[in-house]
């Protein structure tokens, strides 16, 4: 006789009436496949933990965010922010969509050249740009956007002395409500500092001043914020129309726009409480058109938006390495990835789901990672089903920021595969091996033996 | 490890200790292993029915019986010895 498929026993109290804090949301809707792919043949072929991410649903969610836009306001561009996930493959997706480049840095500049953006589609942002990053973005008719007036110094230097022109914007920060006003970034506002730059600026013989940028923050849960920023944008852009006689060519509304995620801490579901991006095109785009430009003069909309573009196409498989029940009787279940490569688990509780099929029964555990430090949760506590060693689990959303804040921390980045629009797999990053590491370490001679 | 004998448990795996009040729910494989334990069945004789029922070998089983008993425990179903 064929044996039974085994569960491991366990038992649950049930808390008539009382809801458990956690209890009213159940992960255990089993995940198998991404994009048609089996989850179980992504881990076999690529090893576990593996970053996949979705081809179609970068497009799905770009094709989006253009029609919200663009249905309401005659033009937009989007610049894909690289510093959100910049593995090439991943940025030449949103190049094929149309997509510009924001950097904040040479390197991701760099990148963003040697994907083969125009000089002229790349926006540099930041606050440290030196000397020769600048007259290299001057030479390829870059937009720069100005963060601080040691910058504003630099360019009026390098521009006078090389007599090329430099296209450029200033970044410019504002009370829109939000609390922490994020002010360490660009010139203020409110205080007079940033008409004081495009003072300098028009004063200047080499600098064109192209456009206005400011990012509020990330993660804005407010469409009323963008809507504050948007006239700010606007109030400056009149006055230098009617000082300078000049229309300001692009207002920059950043990034910020959150993605479905679930804030640690929040009672509920990310997609229960964030605006859709609709909400934000509306509040942006009507803010605009009711300011009072001349038709001629209605300036192009640029949006940098990164982790509302790229969060839901991106998945962590993983594996359950251990069980263990801790000394107040809760379970603990260790997977065998943690912060290290999902950075994010610091601000999100991620939705996890297994990916084989489980019965009904589920329990409350705490989710660590593999790392031998106290810091590794994944999840404080998640209902899943009776886990097992080896079991396959899927970390959902995950596109945004953690393959670029990851850290090669006791132990090493794992592959990150694409999953074209027909279902293809491809490997976009190679996983790290000890060789990597050995490749980029020194030893002294005098440190190279040892008798123990 | 003794269960304590007066709690009821259904088909379906829900348990009542009318000691306490206190209702909980457990697996099918659960069910069975309390039903065994009611019924004075010592470890050695759980796995033995247990790893020849599942596709689980006795070894990786004992550690998870282990697990459950401390579940029990932990919600006052098993009787002092
Ligand atoms: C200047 C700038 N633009 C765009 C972004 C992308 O932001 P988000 O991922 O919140 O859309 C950032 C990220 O912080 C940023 O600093």
């Amino acid at each position: 006789m064929e044996k039974l498929r085994y569960e491991r026993p366990a038992i649950k109290k049930l808390n008539a009436g009382l809801m458990n804090k956690f209890g009213t949301r159940t992960e255990y809707a089993p995940c198998t496949h991404i994009d048609g792919v089996a989850v179980k043949d992504l881990i076999k072929e690529y090893g576990s933990p593996v970053f996949v991410i979705s081809e179609r649903t970068i497009r799905k969610t770009s094709q989006n965010a253009n029609r919200a836009f663009k249905t309401r306001y005659p033009k937009v561009q989007f610049a894909w922010s690289y510093k959100t996930n910049y593995i090439d493959a991943v940025c030449n997706v949103f190049h094929q969509e149309g997509s510009w480049a924001e950097v904040v840095s040479i390197f991701e500049y760099q990148k963003a050249i040697d994907n083969g953006v125009p000089g002229n589609k790349i926006i540099f942002n930041g606050p440290e740009k030196s000397v020769a990053d600048l007259e290299q973005a001057v030479n390829n008719g870059s937009f720069i956007h100005i963060d601080h007036f040691d910058e504003l110094y630099d360019l009026i230097e390098l521009t006078g002395r090389i007599k090329k022109k430099a296209k450029v914007a200033i970044r410019v920060n504002m009370d829109t409500g939000i609390y922490p006003m994020w002010d360490r970034f660009g010139f203020n506002y409110e205080t007079g500092q940033a008409w004081n730059a495009i003072t300098k600026i028009m004063a200047s013989e080499y600098l064109e001043l192209e456009g206005l940028h400011s990012h509020i923050g990330t993660f804005m849960l407010s469409t009323q914020a963008y809507s504050i920023a948007a006239s700010k944008l606007s109030d400056l852009a009149v006055n230098i129309k009617y000082k300078y006689n000049k229309a300001i060519h692009y207002l920059d509304l950043g990034g910020g726009f959150p993605s479905a995620n679930t804030l640690r801490g929040s009672y509920l579901p990310g997609a229960d409480v964030i605006p859709s991006i609709d909400d934000f095109a509306e509040a942006i785009t009507s803010t605009i058109l009711n300011y009072g430009y001349k038709t001629e003069d209605l300036p192009l909309l640029i949006l940098e938006t990164g982790r509302a573009l790229i969060d839901d196409a991106g998945y962590l498989l993983g594996s359950v390495l251990a069980n263990k029940r801790l000394s107040d009787g809760r379970r603990a279940t260790i997977m065998d990835f943690g912060v290290n490569i999902l950075f994010t688990s610091f601000w999100y509780e991620h939705k996890i789901t297994p990916a084989q099929e489980f019965s009904q029964h589920t329990e409350d555990m705490v989710m660590y990672g593999p790392l031998c430090m106290n810091i590794d949760v994944v999840r404080q506590s998640v209902n899943l089903p009776l886990l097992n060693k080896g079991d396959q689990v899927v970390v959902h959303k995950v596109g945004a920021y953690n393959m670029t804040q990851w850290m090669q921390f006791i132990a090493m980045r794992p592959k990150v595969i694409l999953i074209d629009m027909d279902g293809k797999p491809h490997i976009i990053r190679e996983n790290e091996t000890v060789d990597t590491l050995r490749s980029m370490e020194r030893k002294p001679d005098y440190l190279k033996k040892f008798k123990l | 490890m003794k269960i304590n004998k007066n709690i009821a448990i259904s088909e379906s795996g829900f348990i009542f200790n009318p000691g306490t009040g206190d209702s909980f729910s457990t697996n099918p494989i659960g069910a069975e292993i309390i039903q065994l334990l009611k019924d004075d069945k010592k470890p050695s004789e759980i796995i033995k029915v247990i790893s020849s029922k599942y596709q689980i070998d006795g070894p990786s089983f004992e550690k998870d019986l282990e697990d459950f008993y401390s579940q029990l425990r932990d919600g006052s179903l098993t009787a002092y010895e």
